[in-house]
């Protein structure tokens, strides 16, 4: 009897909570695989989908953006083994798991810890609270594939942002297995949107792109792209995640600058009388 | 029949000098590479004094007093002495209460009420709040033990020099930062003053430096290598101009900008409130104010009778000489800046909407605009979308939250917003919604060292005041 | 008064004679912030009147002076020499105005009347069971009767603070309406005591309330109560006066009253009314002070300002 032939899978793009190929019907060899190649209009796609996705994933309840995050982290941990066998290292996807989690208690401890009532010098309520800035655009580190991508996705979407992310170009297989448990982990479509390929094509578009709020540069390892990408993002004053150090270890335990970063503190003001 | 007689503040309090040298490392010096400008009253066009307009060699002076001040002084320094020399700041600021308000009132043309009763006690109150700050920054939120970035680049506006200098300096030195700070180049004077303020509390040489100078200056300053943070408050352009000259440097980057604010009526709105709000969100400070209330959305339903109130109230504006206590209204910055005015003004005539302005004398010589409200605009006017700077109002009338939202949301900017009604409910779902970093709900133009301010989108990133402001200048 | 608000002018009589419209319409009035209004109220304050312009604002304050004595411990001998006071309140100066009018209890008035008469000194009597009110509403009109039958030619009413609070607007209209045709000629003036009222929104309905029950002045306090007089209650009367005018034609005077001792603060005042309802209320016809020790503080600063001298309390007489 021969050996069963296996049903080999193809990589695509995740944007919208659908895997699109890319318009351009491109793709290219990487890790024995063909990956799609994203170009400037998937691109502009995808902040289509991430700005649909705001509405309803800002404006949902910290405690049910929590769960969500939960859930994924529940995901991640049935595929462990597949991320395993897609060459991250056990360690790693342990990290990832765990990072997840940690993130996905922040979103209803975040305001708390990041907000909070200032005592005026008058007879005003005075309330700062964070609120997400919007849709993010996000270059995820080169390496760790997986625990960086996780690094920078949870901070960003934990506040209620959505996310276009150009995911490791050398390594996108765990991004797109990942974009897998994202698709089946109740979060809407649209909050993450996951864009394989080379970042020198789809992030000066990123960075330009006027119905983009944020640019986290985490993933750019070169000096001048990351000086020409935070040039363009000033054109609507983005707000700017620099590069991270290329010794940067991503084990370690985060802080919470990422999210605050990503996040508009908004201050109410209200008159105490009868 | 009850006239008000003329009130004017006294001069004498304030000693001006003929002119001024650049403020570095302690000491006041002449330019090394600059030259001079004059600053003016622009209520009047007198000349009030010469300035030194600093030169790149001057530039590079300061940053180099301030990172010397920085590592030997500043920056080892306890917090709690730190602390010391804040409060000692802000008791002397009290003490020269009246001669900082005389020369604010002078040097920019604002009322000397609302230097008096506004700036110069919020200038006070920041320092005293950031003094506190100085040896409590573990408990800042920032992590055990944050550390200051080092040498701050600060350019701050002409709008509330003084104010600007205070939100600006009183954070990075709690911090433990040291400064250059550039005072706009039609408002030198009270920064000019600060600085004496400075010696006279012994503060150390090279904390903080105060450069005089125009856009070159400034431009030296924010892209000068040796500085580790730049803070910028003023014009959108300008802001983006300074986001791509930081790109790929180690320079955190705070930036306050342009706003151009909803105001939001609603038909329960307690009206006659209201109206002062409408009138303290545009005419304050004769709308130099980025958070101004510069959009009037207001319920089609109470439209006419909104208005109606409005224009009775405006007709109590007294506009003239700043000086005089019983003024509203005072002068315009400089001609440039009523020149803008007057250009977006015309354009709202133009394109149609309908332009009304109290009877109301002005002083021939001087800068003077009077208070302006546009009715029947949409939001396709310039006079809508366009920061005017100015006391010019437009109106524009909504039918349902939903639409106040989409409407005051429907800009570029994202500073300030402002909301009137009696619902409760309403008004926290407003807030929600809007998208900017301050929300004044039956209330406006209210400012607290305590309270974070700073805009969302093109309106700048960042936030100064409260614990907020301390992140800006923390190596977090 | 601009054209939309003539346009506008509605016929409000009928609102009286049902609990349900009154209350729609009380309760339909616009809120008040009390923030905002005291806000308000304060800046006014800070207005800075000097010379010509506080000379002119001190002989309005004298005629606008409503001298008032309202104690058990008043005998007709006390208070005919507040009258005469109130004839010539600086015997020195022939210039000095005299006052709006003296203000007091019922029994009182005859004894007022003597001194005033032919002059164009008003004769105030509080009525209605002053100050509390509370009393059948038949002891209150007779108190009313018996003030004008003795010469008063105003009637400072109280109204029912206790009706009011529960709800029963009609109760305290209808009163109202019964004390304004008791007072016959006499000129009304509606107490409401509003330091009883405990809220903005409260004072704005009730003196609305006032307002539509016919009464020709609303006035903040008796005097009695803790709180009295003060700027931003004023405020919110004068914008409801305001407001009336607008809606119905119909001009209603404002008197603060208790509280108000200095000059600066009479001068507060007037600076309000000026900048809220405007000059036509800068009269004693439309706006008076109930006070009493006020008179002798104005006279003191007329005095500096006509002699640049600092007087002192000595030279004025103390009745």
């Amino acid at each position: 009897m021969s050996e069963r032939v296996a049903v080999r899978k193809t990589y695509k793009l995740f944007i919208g909570g659908k895997f699109p190929r890319s318009e351009s019907g491109r793709s290219y060899l990487v890790q024995d695989s063909n990956v799609s190649l994203a170009s400037r209009k998937d691109a502009r796609d995808a902040v289509v989908a991430a700005r649909a996705a705001v509405k309803g994933w800002a404006g949902a309840t910290a405690y049910n953006r929590g769960q969500i995050l939960y859930r994924i982290a529940e995901m991640l941990e049935g595929r462990r083994e597949q991320f395993v066998a897609l060459g991250v290292p056990a360690d790693e996807v342990d990290a990832a798991i765990d990072r997840w989690v940690w993130y996905a208690g922040w979103s209803d401890k975040l305001p708390q810890v990041y907000g909070g009532a200032n005592p005026v010098a008058g007879p005003y309520f005075n309330l700062s609270a964070p609120e997400p800035t919007g849709v993010v655009a996000v270059v995820a580190p080169e390496a760790p594939a997986l625990l960086g991508l996780v690094s920078v996705i949870a901070p960003a979407i934990v506040t209620g942002n959505t996310v276009v992310v150009a995911t490791s170009p050398s390594q996108p297989l765990p991004a797109v297995t990942l974009a897998e448990v994202l698709a089946t982990s109740d979060l809407p479509g649209g909050v993450v949107n996951l864009l394989t390929g080379r970042i020198t094509e789809t992030q000066p578009t990123l960075a330009g792109h006027m119905d983009v709020n944020a640019i986290d540069l985490t993933g750019v390892t070169d000096a001048e792209l990351a000086v020409d990408l935070e040039v363009k993002a000033a054109q609507n004053l983005k707000r700017v995640l620099r590069p991270a150090p290329a010794d940067h270890d991503w084990f370690t335990d985060p802080g919470i600058t990422r999210m605050t970063t990503l996040l508009e503190t908004k201050t109410v003001w209200h008159p105490k009388g009868v | 029949m009850f006239e008000y007689a003329p009130a004017p503040e006294s001069r004498s309090v304030v000693d001006l000098k003929p002119s001024y040298g650049l403020f570095i490392n302690g000491e006041f010096v002449d330019p090394t590479d600059g030259g001079s400008f004059k600053s003016i009253n622009p209520a009047s066009e007198e000349v009030l004094a010469e300035v030194a307009e600093a030169g790149a060699q001057d530039v590079d002076r300061a940053v180099r007093a301030a990172r010397e001040a920085y590592e030997k002084v500043w920056g080892p320094m306890p917090g709690r002495d730190r602390a010391k020399y804040l409060f000692r700041i802000a008791r002397i600021i009290q003490e020269r209460s009246r001669e900082l308000a005389v020369l604010e009132s002078l040097d920019n043309g604002k009322p000397i009420k609302e230097s008096r009763d506004v700036d110069v006690p919020l200038v006070a109150g920041y320092f005293f709040y950031y003094a506190g700050w100085a040896d409590k920054l573990g408990h800042a939120g920032f992590g055990p033990d944050p550390k200051p970035l080092g040498v701050a680049a600060q350019v701050i506006p002409w709008n509330f020099p003084l104010l600007m200098l205070a939100w600006k300096i009183a954070p990075a030195l709690a911090a433990g930062n040291t400064v250059v700070l550039k005072p706009a180049e039609t408002t030198p004077l009270t920064a000019l003053l600060f600085a004496e303020i400075c010696q006279q509390a012994d503060l150390p040489a090279g904390v903080v430096n105060i450069l005089t100078g125009a856009g070159d200056t400034g431009r030296a300053l924010v892209e000068h290598a040796g500085v580790d943070k730049v803070a910028f408050t003023g014009s959108t352009e300008v802001g983006r101009a300074i986001a791509r000259s930081v790109a790929g440097s180690r320079k955190k980057l705070t930036l306050e900008l342009g706003g151009k604010a909803a105001n939001i009526v609603f038909d329960d709105a307690p009206i006659d409130q209201a109206v002062e709000g409408i009138v303290n969100g545009i005419f304050f400070n004769q709308g130099h104010v980025c958070c101004a209330g510069s959009r009037l959305l207001v319920q089609e339903n109470v439209a006419d009778r909104v208005l109606e109130s409005l224009k009775r109230r405006m007709a109590q504006l007294r506009v003239g000489d700043p000086l005089d206590k019983n003024t509203d209204i005072g002068a315009i910055n400089s001609a440039a800046q009523l020149e803008r005015i007057r250009e977006l003004s015309d354009a709202g005539s133009a394109e149609g909407a309908e332009r009304w302005s109290p009877p109301c004398e002005l002083p021939e010589r001087g800068f003077w605009f009077a208070p302006t409200i546009f009715t029947g605009v949409t939001q396709a006017h310039r006079i809508a979308r366009e920061e005017i700077f100015g006391p010019v109002l437009s109106v524009l009338t909504f039918r349902t939250p939903a639409e106040a939202v989409e409407k005051a949301n429907n800009t570029p900017y994202g500073l300030s917003a402002g909301i009137w009604t009696d619902k409760g409910s309403r008004i926290l779902w407003m807030a929600d919604r809007l998208r900017a970093g301050v929300v004044w709900a039956n209330t406006f133009n209210k400012f607290d060292p305590t309270s974070p301010f700073g805009g969302y989108k093109e309106s700048g990133y960042g936030r100064e005041g409260g614990r907020h402001g301390l992140e800006g200048y923390l190596n977090v | 008064m601009t054209a939309t608000a003539t346009s506008a002018r509605s016929d409000l009589s009928e609102l009286g004679r049902s609990e349900t419209a009154l209350r729609t319409f009380l309760h339909g009035l616009p809120g008040v912030d009390q923030v905002g209004a005291e806000q308000r109220a304060a800046q006014l304050g800070t207005r800075s009147i000097k010379t010509t312009a506080k000379a002119q604002a001190i002989d309005l304050a004298i005629r606008m002076v409503d001298l008032t004595t309202l104690e058990g411990a008043d005998t007709p001998g006390k208070v005919r020499a507040l009258a005469a006071k109130a004839l010539r309140p600086d015997p020195a100066d022939p210039s000095c105005p005299h006052v709006g009018a003296v203000c007091v209890y019922p029994a009182m008035v005859p004894h007022v009347a003597e001194v005033l008469r032919g002059s164009k000194v008003h004769l105030a009597s509080v009525a209605t069971a002053f100050p509390s009110g509370q009393a059948p509403l038949e002891v209150k009109l007779a108190d009313t009767r018996a003030a004008v039958e003795a010469g008063a030619d105003e009637i400072d009413m109280v109204i029912n603070r206790g009706a009011f609070l529960a709800g029963r607007y009609q109760e305290v209209y209808e009163e109202i309406v019964a004390t304004k045709a008791a007072s016959g000629d006499a000129h009304l003036k509606v107490i409401l005591e509003t330091g009883e009222l405990a809220t903005y929104d409260n004072v704005r309905r009730a003196s609305w309330l006032a307002m539509l029950a016919g009464g020709d002045f609303i006035k903040t306090s008796t005097g009695k109560v803790p709180v009295a007089a003060t700027l931003p209650v004023t405020l919110v009367m004068l914008e409801a006066v305001r407001d009336f005018r607008a809606a119905t034609g119909r001009q209603v005077g404002v008197k603060p009253a208790g509280g108000i001792k200095t000059t600066k603060d009479a001068i507060k005042y007037l600076v309000m009314v000026n900048e809220t309802v405007g000059p036509d209320w800068l009269d004693p016809d439309w706006f008076r002070f109930g006070a009493s020790s006020l008179l002798n503080d104005l006279l003191m600063q007329r005095t500096k300002l006509t002699t640049g001298t600092y007087s002192g309390p000595d030279y004025f007489t103390l009745d």
